[in-house]
């Protein structure tokens, strides 16, 4: 940046401005600050600064029981508490062998998946409100996750902190009648996408602010360790369900979505999002479909100690790779603890993609990374 | 899961790397981490071009006991000591290959800690070694911008090292519980 | 992309069936209205707080069975104090995550039940503006004795004390667990009653195996005596006290 050259007019002089955008920035989702340095209205450097809401949750975890920090990877990402829930419990179950119950991993994929439509669908909602498009899409994205926040409030007892996995299981069974009610919620989920894409995906306005803009390359991606939607609108067939095989996902038929446009603007990670919504419907029926009654959960012991070992576990959360590194030397709280946050990861390259276009777009990427600050500042 | 990655390889290539049995990670010594990088990232058996998760951990001086029944049956309690220390630990995966993960570990003392940043190789860690130099103190050379990042500039210490002290001087929620509530009724507050 | 403005008309037009389409389809609704008070009159002023219990009840139930609010402690029935289920063993105080709970032991012990005589609770308390409603408590509470409450009216102007739910505020009866979770309080009960049973069918059949192996025991001696009287220098038959104590070890490990 220091060999940047100015834009000269005649006559006048003019100068870079240093703008802090944040912390308290609407359109930064929550505590998150920019400093941006602008020629004009074009970003030349931006630096993203964050940490307002750090209360180191790896120390935290690593004071308590396996147990315990359970409920505080609810509040990691707090819109995906059963992704969260279920990294957590992956890890952990490598330390110690336990037989999960069919009737369990199929409530897990089913309410992983359901997650997955409340962060996309609220995420598409948060990223048409930052371009302008100020509430109606939002509020209607709003009025389905309600009913799917519903069903989770219904199973697990809370709407958002479900704290609802378990080493080995779940921890309560769904109540009657759910799975009927969760495949009321799923069928009607595709006309409402279909209204929803009618609403954005041709919108001439969505259309000018989003392509083009905010470009990511393949190779770059790949390097920054950038994951979930966002590696795939930049034309990555990688998608850690179909990799890894976690769970039972082996047994759904299922499509990853990924641009073949090798661009990789916002418009990509708008519509893979979209995408991805219709394939976990396809996944939600067909787990549906297959549940059948059981047991949910393992024989775990009562007290969970390890051995000495260490484990890694990552699912495919909807913000992208969520990992757990958990180190355990043989007593009943973890000796390392930590958390792979997407969000927090992804954010390398925001710098890179900001770097050349308006003030106005470095909003917008910032909404199409799509980030949540108690995940990136843990 | 995707398929563990050979490491036999890797000794062959760099004599200096060890593997750990226990763990079944690659110990890199920190001199060399760039290079034994670069190569696990170009080599085409490898192609470990993803690199996700950065981390550091703090080993205190530790023993551990371990209850072992020698040769005529009687037992033994084995005494393991496990020296103080500080790793870097890097997860890597192939996206090309869809293989993973290695496990690579940088080792480095608790007294001058200090690493090569492989940022350079690798973007993704460009801030996971921030918050390692945040977090533990770890000092990364070569890397390009390393300041903190979670917590403020003007922050003393590291706060995940094991030996890391509070201070005592937050500003207290007082709870009903606390001896802060107490001297709070007093009169005495201490923010 | 046809025409220019197609995209927008479009999607001016889903707006347009969204909005009338309220009026006549629940579905469409952005809100949504919790029936959580029967009258379904709002509070007027800060003074309607807190309610009669009577009125809170109805509040909690009206959510979902399985909503969760802050723990209660359980008691049978009777007196409070008499029928309470916590023994006082500390055990949701040191697994609590955020530690928003205090316990202090009682000197004396209590029977309770029928069952042998415990401690109980001297001091219960749990700041509920530090609980973090995650239920690790219940979860880990082998006696039953504390489950979660769905009553959220919680509001107070005390910040620091009125927020501090006192043993006497948390002590709730069986009868009033069933009302606010049906299901759950059904499927508990039910599993303490298997519980018991089961202890006691195993209580009878070491019982039996105690009564068996001294019979067996009296017989070997006998038949020793026996043996002994026609002058044999054989070791007496081994008692058969592994069955006795196989028996004593399952019922420990209950």
């Amino acid at each position: 940046m220091p060999n940047y050259e100015l834009i000269q007019q005649d006559g006048l002089e003019t100068s870079l401005l240093e703008v802090s955008m944040g912390p308290h920035h609407p359109s930064t989702h929550g505590v998150f600050r920019m400093d941006v340095k602008l020629d004009g209205e074009t970003v030349v450097d931006l630096k993203p600064v964050f940490g307002y809401l750090h209360r180191n949750h790896e120390k935290l975890a690593e004071a308590m029981s396996y147990l315990a920090s359970m409920p505080f990877t609810d509040r990691l990402d707090y819109f995906n508490s059963m992704t969260n829930n279920w990294a957590y419990a992956l890890a952990a179950e490598q330390l110690i062998e336990i037989e999960i119950p069919e009737r369990a991993e199929y409530l897990r994929v089913i309410m992983s998946e359901l997650t997955r439509l409340v962060n996309h669908v609220s995420l598409v909602g948060f990223f048409v409100n930052d371009l302008g498009a100020l509430g109606t899409p939002l509020l209607y994205a709003f009025r389905e996750r309600e009913k799917i926040l519903d069903l989770f409030e219904q199973a697990s007892g809370a709407r958002m902190m479900c704290n609802y996995f378990r080493f080995g299981g779940l921890r309560c069974d769904v109540p009657e009648g759910w799975l009927d009610r969760t495949r009321e919620v799923v069928d009607r989920f595709p006309k409402f996408l279909d209204e929803y894409e009618k609403l954005l995906c041709e919108n001439e306005i969505i259309l000018s602010r989003t392509q083009g803009v905010g470009n990511l390359s393949k190779e770059l991606a790949i390097n920054a360790g950038i994951t979930g939607p966002m590696l795939r609108a930049s034309g990555v067939n990688y998608d850690i369900r179909k990799v890894d095989n976690y769970g039972i996902y082996d047994r759904f038929k299922f499509r990853v979505p990924y641009s073949k446009g090798k661009v990789g603007d916002c418009y990509d990670r708008f519509m893979v999002r979209m995408l991805e919504m219709r394939e976990s419907i396809e996944i939600l029926k067909q787990a549906l479909d297959g549940i059948e009654a059981g047991p949910i959960m393992g024989n775990a012991g009562k007290v969970f100690k390890p051995a000495k070992a260490e484990a890694y576990g990552r699912v495919e959360a909807p913000k992208g790779e969520l990992g757990f590194y958990l180190v355990a030397d043989g007593t009943t709280q973890p000796y390392r603890y930590r958390v792979r946050p997407p969000s927090f990861i992804n954010l390398t390259v925001l710098q890179d993609m900001c770097i050349g276009q308006q003030v106005a777009d470095a909003v917008i990427i910032l909404g199409s990374i799509d980030i949540v600050l108690g995940e990136v500042d843990r | 899961m995707s398929e563990a990655i050979p490491h036999e390889s890797v000794l062959q290539r760099f004599p200096e790397v060890e593997w750990d049995e226990e763990f079944g990670t690659l110990i890199v010594p920190a001199t060399k981490a760039t290079e034994v990088a670069i190569w696990l990232r170009d080599d085409d058996s490898f192609r470990l071009d993803y690199c996700s998760n950065v981390t550091g951990i703090d080993y205190l001086d530790r023993e551990f006991k371990e209850k072992v029944k020698n040769e005529e049956g009687k037992t033994e309690t084995i005494i393991h000591k496990d020296p103080a220390r500080m790793e870097v630990v890097y997860h890597l995966y192939s996206m090309e290959k869809r293989t993973g993960p290695l496990v690579m570990k940088q080792r480095t003392t608790r007294e001058k800690p200090e690493a090569q940043s492989l940022t350079p190789v690798w973007r993704s860690c460009e801030l996971q070694e921030r918050e390692i130099y945040d977090l533990f103190g770890i000092n990364f050379t070569g890397h390009p911008d390393q300041r903190r990042i979670l917590m403020w500039d003007e922050f003393v210490g590291h706060p995940m090292r094991k030996d890391y002290v509070e201070p005592f001087d937050y500003e207290w929620e007082p709870t009903p519980h606390d001896e802060i509530l107490e001297k709070h009724q007093k009169g005495k507050v201490i923010f | 992309m046809s025409l220019l403005g197609g995209g927008i008309f479009k999607g001016m037009a889903v707006t347009l069936r969204n909005f009338v389409g309220s009026y006549f389809d629940k579905e469409r609704l952005t809100t949504k209205e919790y029936a959580w008070r029967t009258d379904d009159k709002l509070p007027e002023r800060a003074g309607d707080y807190p309610k009669e219990e009577a009125e809170q009840l109805s509040d909690t139930t009206t959510v979902t069975h399985y909503s969760r609010n802050f723990p209660m402690l359980l008691h049978d029935e009777g007196e409070p104090m008499d029928t309470v289920r916590c023994v006082a063993c500390q055990i949701c105080e040191r697994e609590c995550p955020p530690q928003c709970i205090y316990i202090e032991k009682s000197k004396d012990k209590m029977e309770r039940g029928g069952n042998k005589a415990q401690f109980y609770p001297a001091t219960f308390d749990i700041d509920v503006s530090v609980c973090m409603s995650c239920q690790i408590c219940v979860e880990v509470c082998p006696f039953d004795a504390i489950v979660m409450n769905s009553q959220f009216e919680l509001s107070t102007p005390d910040r620091f004390g009125g927020l501090l739910l006192r043993r006497d505020d948390l002590l709730k009866s069986n009868d009033y667990y069933h009302k606010i979770h049906p299901e759950e309080a059904a499927a508990r009960d039910k599993r303490i009653a298997d519980e018991k049973a089961a202890k006691e069918a195993k209580k009878k059949a070491a019982e039996e195996a105690k009564k068996k192996a001294a019979e067996a025991k009296a017989k070997a001696e006998a038949e020793a005596k026996a043996k002994e009287e026609a002058e044999s220098a054989e070791k007496p038959a081994e008692a058969p006290a592994p069955t006795h104590t196989d028996a004593k070890k399952e019922d420990n490990g209950e």
